[in-house]
C-alpha cells in the first residue's frame, strides 16, 4: 500500500519563555512512498524524522496537509485504526512482560475474524522471533537483555502483526558494527519477502544507502532531495545533501569560476563550460581524485592508509574547509610516499559546484567531454 | 576490615540506643505485660505469669464488637477508598484544564483537623430534637424516615465511620496515584496505541501493572491504618465508645488504659499484641499476593 504525504506541517507550541515561537518540527512534505518499497528516511538530529513517523503512525496529527495510505484519507483516524506497525526510537518494550507476551500483544488486541486461537498466537510470535533470532530469550523481561537484544524484540513486535506499513525508527542505533549489518540485511530480507511498505528512519547515511530502494534526505524539517540512493549521491540539489551523503565525506573547497576554468586557490583544475565568472564552493568526492604526477591540483602530502583494495590519501590543501582531505584511488595506482607532495588530476562526474551564498548547485558542462 | 566494621556500628550506636530506649524496650515490655496476671500499676507487682489476660480479652464482649468493628471498617474501606483514588487519580490525569485546581480541591480535607472533620460529619449527621441534619434532610426529600446516624442503629453509625474514614484517608490516596500516573512513560501509551489496544486493555494490562508498587504501598499503609483506627470513631461518637457500640481494638487498649474502667495495662496489652498478630498475618499475606501482581522494574 502506497502512502502518500500532500504538503504535510507539524508546528509544536513553543514553552516556557518561548512560548510564541511554534518550533516548526515538518515543513510542506510533499512525497510518496511507493507500494511495497522500503523508503530510507535520513537527515541530522532534529530534523523532523520521529515526528514525520509519528504523523505517518498517527500519533500527532498534521497541523497542515492530508495523508494518504492507498486511496483512503486517514489523516483523521486514530492510530490504533491505521494498522501500522512501528519500532520506537528507544524500544518501548513494556518492561513488565516477557519477551514473549511483549511480542504476542499486538496479536492479543486482534478482534473479530483476525483473531487467533492461543496456539496460533505463540506461532505466530515464535516466527517473529526467529526472524530476528531471539527464540532463546522468550522468557526474559526486557530490563534483562542488551540493548541490541531489545530493539531485536521491538522488531518482532512491530512485525507479528503483519502490517499494512511497518515503520522503524532508528531500528538499529544500539547494535554493534556487525549486528548493524547483519540486521539492515535481516530488515532488507524481511522488507523483499512480506512486501510491506516500510519506512526506515536513519542519520547513518550507509545504512540508508545500502538497503533503501529510496532515500528522503531532509534538514530543519524540509525535504531536501529524493530519489534512489545512487542517484541522490551522484547528483545532489545542494551542499547540504553532497555533504551529508557518502563516507568519507565529500571534500568542500573554496574556489572559484574564472574564464571557463574551475580555479582552486590560484591553480585552474578543471576545465567548465556554461558557468558564468563567480566565486564558488567546490565538492570533490574522494574517489574524484586520480594522482597524476602532473595533475592540476597540488596538495601536501599528509599519510597513505591501505584499507584493502583501495589506498586513503590524506593531504591537506589551504583552500579545503576541512583540514583533512580525504581521497581514494585504486591500489595499483601509485603515490610516491617520500614525496612532500602529490598532484591529482579530477574526474568530473565526481566534482559538484555550490553557490557559494545560497549553497544551490550550479550545473555545469565538462569542457572536452562533449 | 575488621576495624572498618566496628568504626561502622560505633556510627550506628546513638541511633540503636535511642530505639532501643524507645521502641524496642518498650515493645518487649508490652509483651512481658501481657503476660503478668493481676499487675498492679501503683505498687508494681503482679501474682504469676500465663495466659489469663489473654483469656480474659477474648472473652470480654466490648473487645469482640472492637474487633467486628474494626474488621468491617478495614474490610469496608481499604478497597473502597483505593478504587474510588485510582478512579479520580485517572480522571484527573485525563483532564488538562484546572487539573491543578482539582488537585488542590481533592487534597484539602488531607490538611484539615480530623477532629474538626469529625464535628462537621456529626452536624452533618446527627439528629436532635431541633433539627434533624442536612443528610436527613435530604432523605427525608426522597421520603426516607430520619435516621440518627450519630445516636442510632448500629448500621446508620457503622456507614458514617466508613463514610467518614474514607474521606478522610483519599486524598493522601489520590496524591500519590496521580504522581504515580503522571510518572508513567507515554511511549508505552503510544506503542499500545499504534498497536490497537483497546482503552480498557491499555489499562489493565500496562497502566496497572505499572503503578503496581504504589497501589500495592497505599493497599498496606491502608491495611494497617484501618487496623489501627480510634480518633475517627471519637471525632463522631464521643470517647465512651463501648457505650455506643463503635469502639475499635486501638480505642479498646486506650480505656483498659485510661478510660473510665482502665488501669489495667496487662489487659490493654493482651489486646495490642493480639492487634500485632492480625497486622503482621494480613501484611504477610499481603506481600504475598503481592508477588504475583506487583512489577518492580
Ligand atoms: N512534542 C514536541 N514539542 C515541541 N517540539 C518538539 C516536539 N517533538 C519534537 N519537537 C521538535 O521538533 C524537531 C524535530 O524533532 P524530531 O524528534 O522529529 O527529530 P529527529 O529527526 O527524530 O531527531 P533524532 O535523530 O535526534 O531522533 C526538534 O527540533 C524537536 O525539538
Ligand atoms: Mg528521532
Amino acid at each position: 500500500m502506497k502512502i502518500t504525504l500532500e504538503h504535510v506541517t507539524k508546528k509544536f507550541p513553543g514553552r516556557g519563555r518561548k512560548r510564541h515561537e511554534e518550533v516548526t518540527a515538518v515543513s510542506g512534505f510533499d512525497f510518496e512512498f511507493p507500494d511495497g518499497k522500503l523508503v530510507g528516511l535520513l537527515g541530522p538530529s532534529g530534523c523532523g524524522k520521529s515526528t514525520t513517523l509519528n504523523l505517518i503512525c498517527g500519533l500527532i496529527r498534521p497541523t497542515e496537509g492530508r495523508i494518504r495510505f492507498g486511496n483512503d484519507d486517514v489523516t483523521e483516524l486514530a492510530p490504533e485504526h491505521r494498522g501500522v506497525g512501528m519500532v520506537f526510537q528507544n524500544y518501548a518494550l513494556y518492561p513488565h512482560l516477557t519477551v514473549k507476551k511483549n511480542i504476542m500483544f499486538p496479536l492479543e488486541n486482534l478482534k473479530g475474524e483476525q483473531k487467533l486461537s492461543r496456539a496460533g498466537m505463540e506461532e505466530r510470535a515464535l516466527e517473529a522471533a526467529r526472524l530476528v533470532q531471539i527464540e532463546p530469550l522468550m522468557d526474559r523481561r526486557p530490563g534483562e537483555l542488551s540493548g541490541g537484544q531489545q530493539q531485536r524484540v521491538a522488531i518482532a513486535r512491530a512485525l507479528v502483526k503483519m502490517p499494512r506499513v511497518l515503520l522503524l525508527d532508528e531500528p538499529l542505533s544500539n547494535l554493534d558494527a556487525r549486528l548493524r549489518l547483519q540486521t539492515r540485511e535481516e530488515i532488507r530480507r524481511i522488507q523483499k519477502q512480506t512486501g510491506i511498505t516500510t519506512v526506515f528512519v536513519t542519520h547513518d547515511q550507509d545504512e540508508a544507502m545500502s538497503i533503501s530502494d529510496l532515500i528522503v534526505v531532509m534538514k530543519d524539517g524540509v525535504v531536501q532531495q529524493t530519489g534512489r540512493p545512487q542517484d541522490v549521491y551522484d547528483d545532489p540539489v545542494n551542499l547540504f545533501v553532497a555533504q551529508f551523503l557518502g563516507t568519507p565525506p565529500i571534500n568542500v573547497f573554496r574556489g572559484s569560476v574564472r574564464q571557463g576554468q574551475l580555479c582552486i586557490g590560484d591553480a585552474p583544475v578543471l576545465p567548465i563550460q556554461g558557468v558564468p565568472d563567480q566565486e564558488v564552493i567546490a565538492g570533490i568526492r574522494p574517489e574524484g581524485f586520480v594522482p597524476d604526477g602532473s595533475g592540476p591540483l597540488c596538495c601536501k602530502l599528509d599519510r597513505v592508509e591501505v584499507m584493502g583494495r583501495d589506498i586513503s590519501v590524506i593531504s591537506s590543501h589551504e583552500c579545503c574547509q576541512a583540514p583533512a582531505l580525504r581521497s581514494i584511488i585504486h591500489s595499483e595506482l601509485c603515490v610516491d610516499l617520500n614525496s612532500d607532495t602529490v598532484r591529482f588530476s579530477l574526474k568530473p562526474d565526481k566534482v559538484f559546484l555550490f553557490q557559494s551564498k545560497t549553497q544551490e548547485r550550479i550545473r555545469f558542462e565538462a569542457a572536452g567531454t562533449q | 576490615m575488621e576495624k572498618q566494621n566496628l568504626k561502622g556500628w560505633l556510627y550506628l550506636l546513638p541511633a540503636f540506643l535511642f530505639l532501643g530506649a524507645f521502641m524496642i524496650y518498650p515493645l518487649i515490655d508490652v509483651f512481658v505485660y501481657s503476660f503478668e496476671e493481676g499487675y498492679n500499676s501503683a505498687s508494681q507487682t503482679f501474682f504469676g505469669t500465663g495466659l489469663y489476660n489473654y483469656s480474659y480479652v477474648l472473652h470480654d464482649p466490648y473487645f469482640l464488637q472492637a474487633v467486628k468493628n474494626t474488621f468491617i471498617l478495614v474490610v469496608i474501606t481499604v478497597p473502597l477508598s483505593t478504587g474510588l483514588a485510582l478512579l479520580i487519580s485517572l480522571a484527573l490525569s485525563s483532564i488538562k484544564p484546572l487539573r491543578e485546581l482539582f488537585q488542590t480541591v481533592y487534597f484539602l480535607p488531607y490538611v484539615t483537623n480530623t477532629l474538626a472533620v469529625g464535628l462537621v460529619f456529626m452536624i452533618l449527621f446527627k439528629k436532635t430534637a431541633y433539627s434533624d441534619g442536612l443528610v436527613n434532610l435530604l432523605l427525608l426529600r426522597f421520603g426516607q424516615g430520619p435516621v440518627d446516624f450519630i445516636d442510632g442503629p448500629y448500621w446508620a453509625k457503622m456507614f458514617v465511620l466508613c463514610f467518614y474514614t474514607i474521606w478522610v484517608v483519599m486524598p493522601f490516596k489520590i496524591l500519590i496515584l496521580t504522581s504515580a500516573l503522571a510518572s508513567v512513560d507515554r511511549v508505552y501509551y503510544n506503542a499500545a496505541r499504534v498497536d490497537g489496544t483497546s482503552r480498557f486493555r491499555i489499562f489493565t494490562k500496562i497502566t496497572l501493572p505499572m503503578i503496581s508498587p504504589m497501589v500495592f504501598y497505599l493497599i498496606i499503609t491502608g491495611f494497617i491504618g484501618a487496623f489501627k483506627a480510634y480518633s475517627d470513631a471519637v471525632a463522631l461518637f464521643g470517647t465512651n465508645l463501648n457505650a455506643a457500640q463503635m469502639n475499635t481494638i486501638v480505642g479498646y487498649v486506650y480505656d483498659m488504659l485510661y478510660g473510665d474502667s482502665g488501669g489495667y495495662p496487662s489487659y490493654a496489652s493482651a489486646a495490642a499484641v493480639i492487634l500485632f498478630a492480625i497486622v503482621l498475618t494480613i501484611t504477610c499475606i499481603n506481600l504475598l499476593v503481592s508477588r504475583k501482581h506487583v512489577h518492580y522494574t
